[in-house]
């Protein structure tokens, strides 16, 4: 097939891709588009098989990972640890607006840092939630918050965002060091949030919460051990150079088995948790955009990202990364970026994940199309008074994206 | 005479407590709440905006919506209470905050009760949250604003501006 048809074609299936995802069309997983896509660019020859097979090597490790990570965050939730957190935050705010958005802060971010963003925004959000509203207090900043470290807080370590997870492999970077480059700019990013968000929401830090009735849900001690347990196997498998995803299967397995002998989750469940659908996404998104890469804008992409770790460089990587992911979303975005930022080195591809990850909160929950999708909603005559979200996007995005790659540049002096 | 009481956490309890003293004997009574609508919305948005994850499986089994209206009923249904008024209707209403407030008091009501929402130690214009000075400025109605709390003392008033010296022209 001529080179310009390819392309074209390419560039179409991801387009369509991307599309079906954000508009889901009677509400069809994602991969029932994404599948066959990515089927057709290998029929027509468009992608090389011997390409398609490296691009699903390189790729099954990271899907393991992340069906690994899934599986441990939902036996939590079985487990009542998101329950036990919101109680914890209910009686540690002490009726304190001010303190629960802190203590929702430390929750929020550790969740996202171990259990992945995913875990944040659809088991804990809820429950903070929930907390907010038994203590009668005002949702906002809460939420807010919740929605927001998702994003911002899940630079720290490799399982804390696919995009990471993604990167990871493809950065030659080991757990340890990935973790230990990213924990200042993890923090100067927390860091921004707290400021910005604390003023921005004071008025609704008002008032006092009410003495809540009902008993407070039991810390999962269990689930906790092997939460921790799990994390230090990702730094033990690490510095042995075993792939840390077994540490996180190791960590799945140990939950499920007594989740599974108690009733707390049937096989069923476990299966769900697994999110086949996702995973097969992830793998057809991978291999459509590899195609799209191979022909041209693979090229044009390594053009844009500038080479060297100068602090300059790194903040323009994070720039680009931030708009492409606004533009297309994170997950294509990141997978664009990889190959350039790669030959550039363990620093470009850092830089990445720091637009990647904290640039969605810009345009709603990362992508232009979620927003323009959204807007079609508005016009079906839903009131979707988003502009509080824009604003707030457009103040914290900036200074995070800034103060995290000066953070970034700086643990890469440091570390050598 | 149609008085309607707006409840917000955190301050709704002052709110009410002013407002019953201050109620004239015969007075209609409703007690209105607004749910902002960007909350849930955002909060459910943000599983949406997950690339490739939208899978039934995941769903939270209560939806946002329904925690927060059924906070917004138990709040208004304790308002009521506290106002001694079970006869108090109750208005629960959903949307960008002010604009419930002024469509909801916008025909025959004859004062709002407001608490103010700012902080006591930045007393100003800038006192009352953007939602309240919204609802100040536009209500069709009497407004009674009220301190949810103790009342700032009369030492709160800054020192007088020195001789010869003009209040800059107010840009709110």
């Amino acid at each position: 097939m001529p080179g310009p048809i390819a392309e074209t074609l390419a560039g179409v299936l991801l387009v369509a891709t991307l599309a079906s995802a954000v508009v889901r069309p009677w509400g069809l997983p994602e991969a029932v588009v994404a599948v066959p896509a990515a089927g057709l660019l290998l029929l027509l020859g468009i992608l090389p098989l011997t390409q398609a097979g490296a691009e699903a090597r390189s790729l099954a490790p990271t899907i393991g990972f992340l069906a690994a990570v899934l599986v441990l965050a939902s036996l939590c939730d079985r487990f009542g640890l998101f329950e036990a957190a919101g109680s914890w935050m209910a009686s540690g705010s002490r009726g304190r607006p001010v303190t629960l958005l802190a203590l929702v802060f430390a929750i929020a971010s550790t969740v996202t840092a171990v259990l992945s963003l995913d875990a944040t925004v659809v088991l804990l959000t809820p429950v903070v939630f929930a907390t907010v509203a038994r203590l009668r207090l005002r949702a906002k900043p809460h939420v807010y918050a919740c929605t927001h470290l998702a994003n911002s807080a899940s630079l720290l370590l490799p399982v804390s965002n696919l995009t990471n997870l993604l990167a990871f492999s493809a950065s030659g970077l080991s757990f340890v060091r990935f973790g230990a480059t990213m924990a200042l700019p993890w923090l100067a990013a927390i860091a921004v949030e707290w400021l910005v968000l604390r003023r921005f929401f004071a008025v609704d830090l008002v008032g006092h919460a009410e003495p809540v009735a009902g008993t407070r849900s039991p810390v999962p001690v269990f689930a906790c051990v092997v939460v921790v347990l799990t994390l230090l196997g990702f730094f033990v498998t690490s510095l042995l150079h075993i792939a840390p995803a077994f540490a996180a299967l190791g960590g799945a397995v140990t939950l499920a088995v007594p989740a599974l002998v108690s009733r707390r989750a049937t096989v069923r469940d476990v299966g769900l948790a697994l999110e086949v659908p996702f995973l097969a996404f992830v793998l057809a998104l991978g291999l459509i955009v590899k195609a799209v890469s191979v022909h041209g804008l693979g090229s044009l992409v390594s053009h844009l990202v500038p080479g060297g770790t100068s602090l300059g460089a790194l903040l323009l990587i994070a720039v680009i990364a931030a708009v492409l992911a606004n533009l297309i979303n994170n997950l294509p975005a990141v997978l664009l970026l990889l190959p350039a930022a790669s030959v550039a080195g363990p620093g470009a591809v850092l830089a990445v994940l720091i637009g990647v990850n904290t640039g969605p909160n810009l345009t709603y929950v990362g992508s232009l199309a979620t927003l323009l999708w959204r807007r079609v909603l508005r016009e079906r005559g839903e009131e979707l008074p988003l502009s509080e979200f824009v604003r707030l996007g457009a103040l914290t995005v900036p200074l995070v994206l800034v103060a995290s790659t000066v953070a970034l540049w700086v643990s890469l002096r440091l570390m050598g | 005479m149609r008085i309607v009481i707006w409840v917000v956490e955190g301050t709704w309890q002052g709110c009410v407590d002013a407002a019953s003293r201050s109620l004239p004997s015969g007075a209609q009574v409703a007690l209105l709440h607004v749910t902002p609508s960007d909350v849930a919305e955002v909060a459910g948005a943000a599983t949406t905006g997950l690339l490739g994850r939208a899978f039934a499986g995941r769903r939270p089994a209560r939806s946002f919506r329904d925690v927060a209206d059924a906070a917004a009923s138990e709040l208004l249904a304790d308002a009521a209470a506290r106002l001694g008024r079970q006869d108090a209707e109750l208005l629960r209403r959903r949307g960008r905050v002010e604009r419930e407030v002024i469509r909801a008091v916008a025909e025959n009501v004859d004062l709002l009760v407001v608490a103010r929402d700012g902080d006591h130690s930045r007393l100003g214009p800038h006192s009352l949250g953007p939602a309240t000075r919204f609802v100040v400025d536009h209500a069709p109605c009497a407004v009674l604003l009220v301190w949810p709390d103790q009342p700032p003392g009369i030492e709160s008033i800054p020192p007088p501006p020195p001789p010869g010296h003009h209040l800059p022209p107010d840009r709110d």
